[in-house]
């Protein structure tokens, strides 16, 4: 629970977007309708913006959860460095990507999503998220233990000074001499 | 195998059920549209007018039934009625929001065959008045109507438009793209990830619901589908007629031009029930909810848990019931759930509310929590109450042995219960049917115990003086422990009591061996059917049911049932 990450609801809803773009192109490139062109930059629009949206971004606050396989993806669009990082990019690119989808019945729907997609994440932008990598954390090897090298500094712990005091009326039971007279403080 | 019938037997038939109406309900639809008045309408369109509409008569069940599981109110009354037939139907009523989520996902697939479908009937459509030769049937069928505007075929009326602005034309067009916006913003919104995280952002956009239903209300108004009405079948039968198109209506010829008609709109037919039964759980909810509660008493745990105490007029709960609770004052919206954890033969109910985000925060703060000094009856927040809701824990004395098992803040449920069974044996000395209760506390810290740890001790005491220590064995185990805490209990392993609670049953380190765990009640209660009960995460239940199927043998049956929010 916690503040609202808008970026995580652009993800999901861009995701979305991108498969519907991806199916009405190929329905309008492989039932040949007119303008069946937008339909084929509707399969190659939709197939880049899944890619694009696949990873997920690391949360700020709390557990991120992975989608399957996302590994090699985030590699891919951690390589582009700023571009994929900042929001208002993502936003003005989807916004972009998303108009030649109007032109054609078969592309409107995917069109219209993106562009709302699009202003989601304006949204997430505004707010100051950005996208970070989900990386799997390196084990950190546990040190050498010190007390392999150093002998201990302190004396062994002693009972309390009750037992310790020499007991000078029974001196053959005493736990053992003490040299020195102990007083309990 | 047998188990297996009995734990999950009536939900496999309810789901085989559904999808057997949904494939008839599609092939019927496919069929009829391949009948003889739409035999001009698919020189048209061909297939694709039987792949339209078969989606769309499955999608008028699946809207139908979409509104129903997530009904609250009824399902507790007939959950209350169902119970005295039947226990295991009544169980059938808890997995309602997974019905809720099923039909959700089909009406996405049928709607998604269906826009495709779609598809191709504006681009046939539009072919059909592109090419503009008489000799053509599709251009003499798209012709018919120009006068009237009445009998026509062909919904794209004239070659100087294009699908796109034909969609955004006509009524069916425009709510088909509003609803289908709507429906894909709720599903986006409803994915585990920010359902889990934001439940805000799911529960407003959800609400886009209402859009869906007004759009597929209107959706068939402007009756697109068209085909060959009955009065002009009888006199241009089309089986005879089609060859002849060129010849239609002409002074020597047998076959008049035929006439087309819309269908009347089917589906408010199917919804217009579900939804009048919706409107009134939320008139319920509404008036349960402007009934007025007072705050008795306001107690902050350690842990940052706070609990309420609270009265309200003629409130009557069950064991192991929920709640809903507002507070305007922190958001006029927002309605959350609660499990109850006082008993019901108390004079008031509570709730122990675990402060986790900031609805739950500005609570505490509302309550007082962060002042030092104890707050007047009068500056207390106003709250309102939804409820109660019943939900599997009512069935817990229905059996004759029980496993209760709580994961951390899921333990609530059982406080109810464990409360319940001190006040009925101790206090009023009923016969209850429940002779032993294994009771399951699964912790990660130390802290969280307090507030529990009272009142087991409590239950400790009475039971050691009724002489009933018998009835109630109860393991708290420790998920997560620190070095600190390991040297202290070190020191303290001689003991009477445990370090940490307090109690004279010694808290347990780790997690339970369930497989011990369940051979043992095994063993000591052969011939008796168990009831297991959880609250808690999902990974917890799955190992669970897998334990009570494989523990479940011809004489002892362990039954499992969880709660879920």
């Amino acid at each position: 629970m916690g503040k609202i990450e808008w970026a995580m609801w652009a993800n999901e809803q861009a995701l979305a977007s991108g498969l519907i773009l991806l199916t009405g192109g190929i329905v309008g490139v492989a039932g040949q309708f007119r303008g069946w062109q937008f339909a084929a930059y509707a399969v190659a629009a939709g197939v880049f913006v899944c890619l694009l949206e696949y990873p997920r971004s690391k949360r700020s606050k709390g557990t991120s959860v992975e989608r399957t396989g996302q590994y090699c993806f985030t590699v891919c669009v951690k390589s582009f460095g700023p571009l994929t990082r900042n929001y208002y990019v993502r936003a003005f690119l989807h916004a972009a990507i998303c108009v030649p989808g109007g032109f054609m019945l078969a592309t409107v729907l995917g069109c219209v999503c993106l562009g709302i997609a699009s202003i989601i994440y304006f949204v997430a932008a505004i707010r100051g998220e950005h996208w970070e990598p989900i990386l799997p954390r390196k084990e950190s090897r546990m040190p050498v233990a010190e007390s392999i090298k150093n002998p201990p500094q302190n004396p062994p712990p002693r009972p309390p000074a009750e037992t310790r005091r020499k007991r000078v009326d029974d001196l053959e039971d005493a736990a053992y001499d003490n040299p020195i007279s102990v007083t309990d403080n | 195998m047998g188990n297996f019938a009995a734990n999950e037997g009536l939900s496999i038939f309810v789901i085989l059920v559904w999808l057997g109406i949904n494939a008839f309900l599609f092939v019927f639809f496919y069929m009829k549209y391949l009948g003889d008045s739409w035999f001009y309408t698919r020189e048209l369109l061909g297939h694709a007018l039987s792949w339209a509409r078969a989606p769309a008569g499955c999608l008028n069940f699946n809207c139908m039934l979409i509104l129903l599981p997530v009904c609250r109110n009824l399902l507790s009354f007939l959950r209350g009625s169902i119970q005295y037939c039947s226990r295991t139907a009544a169980r059938q009523l808890d997995r309602n929001i997974t019905f809720h989520k099923l039909v959700a996902y089909m009406i996405a697939f049928h709607t998604a065959v269906h826009i495709i479908a779609h598809l191709f009937n504006f681009e046939y459509f539009m072919d059909a008045q592109l090419n503009r030769n008489s000799s053509l049937l599709p251009f003499v069928l798209s012709e018919i109507g120009n006068g009237d505007n009445a009998s026509f075929l062909n919904p794209i009326r004239s070659n100087e438009t294009n699908p796109t602005i034909v969609m955004f034309t006509t009524i069916a067009g425009l709510t088909g793209v509003a609803i289908t916006l709507a429906l894909i913003l709720i599903i986006t919104s409803s994915m585990e990830v920010i359902r889990r995280s934001y439940f805000e952002v799911f529960w407003y956009t959800h609400h886009l619901f209402i859009i869906f239903f007004i759009g597929l209300v209107l959706h068939g108004f402007g009756r697109i589908v068209r085909g060959q009405t009955e009065k002009s079948m009888n006199v241009s039968n089309p089986l005879v007629c089609a060859d002849h198109f060129e010849d239609w209506g002409k002074n020597d010829s047998f076959c008049p031009v035929p006439k087309f008609a819309g269908n009347p709109p089917m589906t408010w037919k199917y919804v217009v029930g579900p939804m009048i039964l919706y409107v009134c759980e939320r008139i319920v909810r509404l008036y349960r909810s402007h009934q007025k509660v007072v705050i008795t008493k306001v107690v902050m745990h350690p842990s940052k848990t706070l609990e309420l105490q609270m009265k309200k007029k003629g409130f009557h709960m069950e064991v192991g019931q929920y709640v809903f609770i507002q507070c305007p004052s922190v958001s006029r919206l927002e309605w959350h759930p609660f499990t109850l954890t006082s008993a019901p033969e108390e004079d008031y109910f509570s709730a122990h509310i675990r402060i986790v985000g900031d609805w739950t925060q500005a609570l505490y703060e509302a309550c007082g929590g962060d002042k030092t000094e104890p707050q007047e009856a009068w500056q207390l927040p106003k709250l309102a109450i939804d409820g109660p809701f019943g939900t599997a824990s009512e069935d817990v004395f229905r059996y004759e042995v029980v496993m209760l098992v709580g994961a951390g803040i899921g333990v609530t449920p059982f406080a109810s219960i464990l409360k319940s069974v001190w006040y009925k044996h101790i206090q009023n000395n009923q016969e209850v049917f429940t002779k032993k209760i294994y009771f399951y506390w699964l912790c990660p810290e130390t802290q969280a115990f307090e507030w529990f740890a009272d009142l087991l001790q409590s239950l400790e005491g009475q039971m050691t003086e009724k002489g009933m220590t018998d009835f109630l064995s109860y393991n708290i185990y420790l998920t997560r422990w620190k070095e600190t805490e390991a040297a202290h209990i070190r020191v303290h392993h001689e003991a009477e009591n445990d370090p940490i609670t307090g109690l004279k049953q010694k808290t347990l380190y780790g997690k339970p061996n369930w497989d011990n765990e369940f051979t043992n009640i095994a063993t000591k209660h052969p011939g008796t059917k168990v009831g297991v009960f959880l609250c808690g995460p999902p990974q917890l239940g799955k190992s669970l049911e897998k334990q009570c199927l494989s523990h479940s043998e011809a004489n002892v049956k362990f039954i499992f049932n969880k709660e879920n929010f």
